[in-house]
């Protein structure tokens, strides 16, 4: 645990220490409440909760947290400092660990800078808090599993590009598993328990759920699982490729 | 002690490095030497525990490097090729993450100061490593290599970069640690090996070719015991190297035109100093220079490496 924290500490000082941080967090509110007042049509609807801020939290995250986690395993790969950190005292599971953890605070950082808006409708009506919380935390489950699968984008390759597209795309599939789009891709060739099954990894179905203050325990281990699926993906390609 | 037991890695079509077995004891300076691509940086990165052997097995202090992991780590100090790093991080920054995972607390923290003293990094404290001249980057390596005062050091091309003082400075320092250490770098530097290898091995396309002694390698080239001379008037050169030729233990006579040197080889086992000197003096040639060669490393390297 000590350190995991270590790296946490050294990841989350590194982020701020370009000017990576700043522009993130800038586009990624300046975004929220674009998407918030004019798509979302905040005002017009008249209706005390943030549900117009949510709704657009999958795609604003689609193209922001690949963003972020294109650089967690490529840049150390292509640097050679992953050589340099995996041969400290340190398993390979802290590292990856503890630069997921660094990544997802610093996607908790940029969201809880949006509670302007929180008090923003507190202050017009009388929100049912306990949903915009659920609907916090959704979000940044969402984005833990946005970042789980852009990290193992991210040790896939050398070049923090080619892990930024195969982030989007990756988040994208996931994002969209319960849709036509995906599912009619499944369809004519695959059994349809399978297809089905395929369905029910769409991130947006779980995610739309707790968006809506719903916490189901079955979420909950949605999440967990694909998370610890990924981040499980991304010690093995790591083991596999570290050194290429 | 460093022990290595057959140790393979093969790629696909590419056996990079081929049963290397050896030991290394405490004290023992261990130069490992081979031509660009002979296998040295992948057997230094599987004793750091970085790549997995394809087969074969090897510990540090006891330690398997697979099965016992961060045991094994917990005593290496390792500089890889390049001396990679946290570009964006300041010095001082940097090494406190190293000091940080080496658990380097209370007491032992004094170690960080004493490695930046040692390094003499203050002046660069504050920079981020991109902005470093690349002496700089190599002294923050070796900082960071022997931050935790490990019984093991593994340099790969520790002055690689540096300037005829930095090389001389870092050359002092594996000196003074060489005591009580186990230390080995790699290098392609021949003159890194007589300023402080106790032992050398050579690889070439993945095999130990040679393993031996600075001096019993040397002891290998055709100049070990060859004594060349050069003389004060360059128009005594020919009757010089006819006359030394004629000598019966010398086997060859080298000219170099351009500084009137003569180097007279000697048959295998011989020893011809004596009388090269009685025969310059015997013939009237007044010497400028005579000197005892102990034998070319390069020529021998070139030789085993070819």
């Amino acid at each position: 645990m000590r350190n995991v924290a270590i790296i946490v500490r050294r990841e989350l000082g590194s982020y701020f220490a370009t000017p990576i941080a700043y522009i993130f967090i800038v586009i990624f509110l300046v975004l929220a409440s674009w998407f918030t007042f004019y798509l979302g049509g905040f005002y017009e609807r008249a209706q005390a909760d943030l549900d117009p801020f949510f709704s657009f939290h999958p795609w604003l995250y689609l193209f922001l947290i690949p963003a972020i986690s294109m650089r967690l395993w490529a840049e150390e790969r292509k640097s050679g400092s992953i050589e340099l950190l995996m041969t400290q005292p340190v398993t390979l599971w802290q590292a990856v660990a503890g630069k997921f953890i660094a990544a997802w605070i610093f996607a908790g950082i940029a969201l809880a800078l949006t509670f302007p808006l929180w008090i923003t409708v507190n202050y017009l009506g009388s929100p049912d808090n306990g949903a915009i919380l659920a609907a916090y935390v959704g979000s940044f489950l969402l984005a833990a599993g946005f970042l789980a699968v852009g990290s193992f984008m991210s040790a896939l390759t050398r070049n923090q590009v080619v892990a930024f597209i195969l982030g989007v795309v990756g988040c994208f599939v996931l994002l969209l598993a319960g849709y036509p789009m995906v599912i009619d891709a499944f369809h004519s060739w695959l059994p349809q328990t399978l297809v089905d099954a395929i369905a029910s990894l769409s991130l947006l179905t779980h995610f739309d759920s707790i968006e809506k203050g719903v916490l189901d325990v079955r979420d909950l281990i949605y999440f967990a699982m694909l998370i610890a699926y990924f981040l499980i993906a991304t010690a093995v390609v790591l083991d596999v490729r570290k050194a290429e | 002690m460093i022990k290595s037991e057959h140790l393979c890695k093969r790629y696909e079509s590419l056996t990079a490095v081929d049963d290397v077995s050896f030991e290394v004891r405490p004290g023992e300076v261990l130069g490992f030497l081979g031509p660009n691509g002979a296998g040295k940086t992948t057997t230094m990165r599987m004793l750091a525990g970085f790549i997995a052997p394809t087969s074969g097995q090897a510990s540090i202090c006891g330690h398997d490097v697979e099965q016992d992991a961060l045991a094994a780590k917990s005593c290496l100090g390792y500089l890889p090729e390049g001396a990679p790093a946290y570009g964006e991080m300041p010095v001082r920054r940097f090494l406190e993450f190293i000091a940080d995972l080496r658990g380097l607390s209370g007491a032992r923290r004094a170690r960080l100061g004493y490695v930046i003293d040692r390094l003499q990094l203050e002046e660069v404290l504050g920079q981020t490593i991109d902005t470093l001249s690349k002496g700089f980057r190599r002294r923050v390596g070796l900082a960071q290599a022997i931050m935790h005062d490990p019984p093991v050091l593994l340099l790969d091309e520790p002055t690689d970069g540096l300037d005829p003082n930095q090389k001389h400075e870092v050359r002092t320092l594996i000196n003074e640690m060489a005591r009580d250490k186990i230390i080995v770098i790699s290098t392609h530097i021949l003159e890194e090996v007589d300023a402080v290898c106790t032992r050398v091995i050579i690889v070439a396309r993945g095999r130990i070719v040679a393993d031996d002694s600075p001096q019993g390698l040397a002891a290998q080239s055709r100049y070990h015991n060859a004594v060349s001379v050069r003389l004060e008037r360059p128009e005594h050169l020919t009757a010089m190297r006819a006359a030394m030729a004629a000598l019966p233990a010398v086997a060859e006579v080298e000219v170099s035109d351009r500084e009137s040197r003569l180097t007279a080889l000697p048959r295998r086992g011989s020893e011809i100093l004596p009388a090269v000197s009685e025969l310059a003096a015997r013939r009237g040639f007044a010497l400028k220079e005579l000197h005892l060669e102990s034998g070319r490393l390069d020529e021998v390297f070139r030789t085993i490496t070819a």
